[in-house]
């Protein structure tokens, strides 16, 4: 158990690094067009092979490894700053119009496939990478919202609470000082499980062209590029593919190891 | 004739002794009481018994029941055993039921995992012997149907739908593990009267555990005290009450029947204005509606209640569970509005929220009964007992007060840097003393402060909250199911029944000479232990 959280860090750590070594160097420069080159297998000069305009295949994943994790990133971001506080506000005020109001706005969204959001969204302002961050970004507020609910109705029945509101405080400073402490671990594990549901929706969305555009590398689009000339230089299409699998699996080892540890009576066993 | 005898039975955990050479004997149809305060090993001794201590327990000794060794069994056998010839009960009535089956079906599926109803037999003979069995148990068909939920029963019927389950194949061995450590002290009476009954009847024996010194008095012939893992002394329960010849159980003895020593209350305040004042407080609950367009209807959990604390005074409020002790709690500590009459704390009124100004939350402060869930866990000590601060604004010194705090209530100063899983259960209780201590409030609720604890922590909470009263001049209000503890610290004594105050007067009159009907109910409910056997024990003592 403990190895699958390391080899799950280890995986999600890759990504970080690749894409945070593009930032400054790349082993080619990923929009340089050398058609001469095209589709050549792996080599000493092309570590993972070119794609159909020569491109360097391993540039343009640390490239978009980048795309991806920002994407993602942003996406978790913009669920947990309005998911946690519409979810702490609604158990707060378990019960009220306001709890109801909220819980039922969440399952409107979750009514709603995210694909069919996002081609809205994206029919509306054209696709870019900002649209889709949005998009996902929207997909995610419900599902923390739920989860931060959930652990705040426990908390609010606790005894330290009500010594909190003897003491005087309001439910938003009882909610910032007693709740969110200690739904943080929930709230962390979520997270992981929402950057990897993220990568996943930012390469579906690139693939079918609503994502991030030419020349901004991207592995969904990577991958609905080679797929035509899967047969003729497979490594085109398998190299973003795995990315995608090895960080996707990377994060959900993660997201399960700190699942894992945090819950006392797994962790006495290890 | 011996039905159980357990000779050396030692378990360990990794390298963790947890039981030492246990031994003792159970006759057939006995009462034998295993007591013991908590992380004594008692209901570890029953699940080696049953084959269920944990997985990575080791455990050694003999336990020969009916010829065969308990111990030596295969799981396979074990589950042969268990519920044919040995039953059990735990504590918690509320999850020790299956919220999804009828309580016929429960107590008929015992029957048939066993096969006791012959094998072509149907689930309708099945049936026939669960309904009588209930009716045993005191749940006739006629009012209980066997189709009922356990949802639809409470606390004590539910505790009833247990026995019913572990008595259905008439074993001879019957553990009870606290069976009525959760219930109100008159269901109390009453489960326990049917396990007498039961034992009587059935030629059943009954392997009591529980921490209530005054149930084991009670209920059974022969006794083993455990403490560490051990048994530290065992014997006819009389002469063992009168005579205790370990220190242990001595000590064990005099802190269940302590009682702290306080000042006579002031009878010369009685004309001074009263410090808290309910005047015909009524709390309405709104239920659902039971159909669709019909109006909520109310519950009134807290009807017209009035009464006053005097400064420095300790009153007590006793009452059963749903009796509307705690609905009341929270209306006076200004959490929940009220929807008649008033509360007044000194002139000033006392409302629920924001509303209520912070000078006047702040001369009241409440300790509740759960020691682990009371603290945030995530906080460390010193910022635990600061909390209430938020009411006064942080005094500069407010460092020298949190250290003065603990050291009051009996801990160090330097524990204030610790986080509170780091402390005991009775250590948690001086720290929420401590947090409200901290700024000098005139009243403090103790919301079955010293329910959840043991007896000899008991008595040293209850000591120093004797002691705080004193050297403060605080008024309490003391909440609590627990007679005899609510006899022996306060002044004056209210009793509650289904949202009403029905008897108040004097501690001591209202004990000695209950008017109300349910007030005489309820002391003759409380078990105790028998005056005379005191004398003898205390005379030991001296």
């Amino acid at each position: 158990m403990k190895a699958s959280l390391y080899l799950g860090l280890a995986l999600a750590l890759a990504a970080l690094l690749a894409a945070a070594a593009s930032l400054i160097w790349t082993p080619h420069d990923v929009t340089a067009l050398s058609i001469a080159d095209k589709l050549k297998p792996p080599s000493a000069g092309h570590w993972l092979g070119t794609d159909h305009f020569g491109r360097d295949i391993a540039s343009m994943l640390m490239a978009g490894a980048r795309t991806s994790i920002a994407v993602a990133l942003v996406a978790v971001g913009i669920g947990m700053g309005f998911g946690v506080p519409l979810g702490l506000l609604a158990a707060a005020r378990h019960g009220s119009i306001v709890d109801e109001a909220v819980m039922r706005g969440n399952d409107l969204i979750f009514a709603f496939p995210s694909l069919v959001i996002a081609i809205l969204i994206t029919a509306v302002f054209g696709p870019s990478a900002v649209n889709a961050i949005l998009a996902i970004g929207i997909f995610n507020i419900p599902v923390f919202a739920r989860v931060a609910r959930g652990g705040a109705l426990s908390l609010w029945t606790l005894d330290f609470i009500r010594a909190a509101e003897v003491a005087g405080k309001g439910p938003a400073r009882i909610s910032a000082e007693h709740i969110l402490p200690n739904i943080a671990s929930l709230l962390i594990v979520q997270g992981t499980i929402q950057f990897s549901l993220g990568i996943l929706a930012e390469a579906g969305l690139s693939y079918v062209g609503l994502g991030a555009q030419p020349p901004t590398p991207s592995w969904g689009r990577m991958l609905a590029e080679a797929q035509t000339m899967v047969t003729l230089a497979p490594h085109v299409a398998i190299f973003p593919g795995l990315a995608i699998v090895l960080t996707v699996f990377g994060l959900n080892l993660l997201g399960d190891g700190l699942r894992d540890r945090q819950d006392p009576r797994l962790r006495a066993r290890t | 004739m011996t039905l159980l005898s357990v000779r050396n039975l030692s378990l360990s955990i990794g390298r963790h002794p947890i039981l030492s050479d246990v031994s003792f004997d159970i006759g057939e149809g006995q009462i034998f009481g295993l007591v013991g305060e908590s992380g004594s090993g008692k209901s570890m001794t029953a699940l080696a018994l049953m084959g269920l201590a944990p997985a990575s327990a080791r455990v050694r000794g003999t336990a020969q029941f009916g010829g065969i060794d308990l111990l030596a069994q295969t799981e396979r056998q074990m589950t042969r055993l268990r519920g044919r010839d040995i039953g059990m009960i735990f504590q918690e009535p509320m999850t020790a039921l299956n919220p999804m089956k009828t309580i016929g079906d429960q107590v008929a599926e015992t029957l048939l995992v066993h096969r006791a109803v012959s094998r072509a037999a149907t689930r309708t003979d099945a049936q026939a012997v669960a309904a009588e069995k209930l009716a045993r148990v005191g749940l006739p068909t006629d009012r209980f149907p066997l189709s009922l939920y356990p949802h639809e029963l409470s606390g004590g019927q539910r505790q009833r739908v247990a026995i019913a389950m572990a008595i259905a194949l008439r074993p001879r061995l019957l553990i009870a593990d606290e069976p009525t450590t959760a219930l109100d002290v008159t269901t109390q009476a009453q489960i326990l009267d049917l396990l007498r009954g039961l034992a009587a009847d059935e030629g059943l024996a009954l392997l009591l555990i529980t921490h209530d010194l005054a149930v084991v008095a009670d209920m059974a012939r022969q006794l083993a005290v455990m403490q560490g893992g051990r048994i530290v002394e065992t014997g006819a329960t009389e002469p063992l009450f009168r005579a205790p010849r370990q220190d242990y159980t001595r000590r064990l003895l005099r802190a269940a029947e302590h009682r702290p020593a306080r000042r006579p209350p002031a009878r010369s305040t009685d004309s001074s204005a009263p410090l808290l004042s309910v005047e015909g407080a009524v709390r309405d609950y709104i239920l659902p509606r039971p159909s669709a367009f019909a109006p909520h209807p109310l519950l009134r959990a807290v009807d017209r209640v009035s009464f006053s604390i005097r400064p420095g005074e300790s009153l007590g409020l006793v009452g059963e569970s749903g009796c509307g002790k705690s609905t009341l709690t929270r209306a006076i500590l200004g959490l929940d509005p009220l929807q008649g009459g008033a509360i007044r704390l000194g002139q000033a009124p006392v409302t629920a929220g924001r509303t209520m100004p912070a000078a006047l939350r702040a001369r009241m402060q409440v300790v509740f009964q759960d020691p682990y869930g009371s603290f945030n866990p995530r906080h460390r000590v010193s910022r635990l007992v600061a909390e209430p601060f938020h009411l006064t604004g942080r005094p500069p010194d407010a460092d020298r007060r949190i250290a003065a705090a603990l050291e009051e209530v009996g801990l160090s100063a330097a524990d204030r840097h610790k986080y509170i899983h780091e402390f005991s259960g009775g250590q948690r209780q001086r720290i929420a003393i401590a947090r409200a201590l901290i700024i000098r409030p005139d009243l403090i609720v103790l919301d079955e402060a010293v329910s959840a604890l043991d007896v000899r922590v008991r008595a040293q909470v209850l000591d120093l909250l004797a002691r705080l009263q004193e050297s403060h001049g605080l008024a309490y209000l003391f909440i609590s199911h627990d007679l005899s503890v609510v006899r022996a610290v306060t002044d004056r004594v209210l009793v509650m029944q289904s949202g009403r105050i029905v008897e108040e007067g004097a501690t001591e009159d209202v004990f000695a000479d209950p008017r109300h009907d349910y007030t005489r109910r309820l002391i003759a409910a409380a078990p105790k232990i028998p005056e005379t056997w005191k004398e003898d024990a205390d005379a030991d003592a001296d």
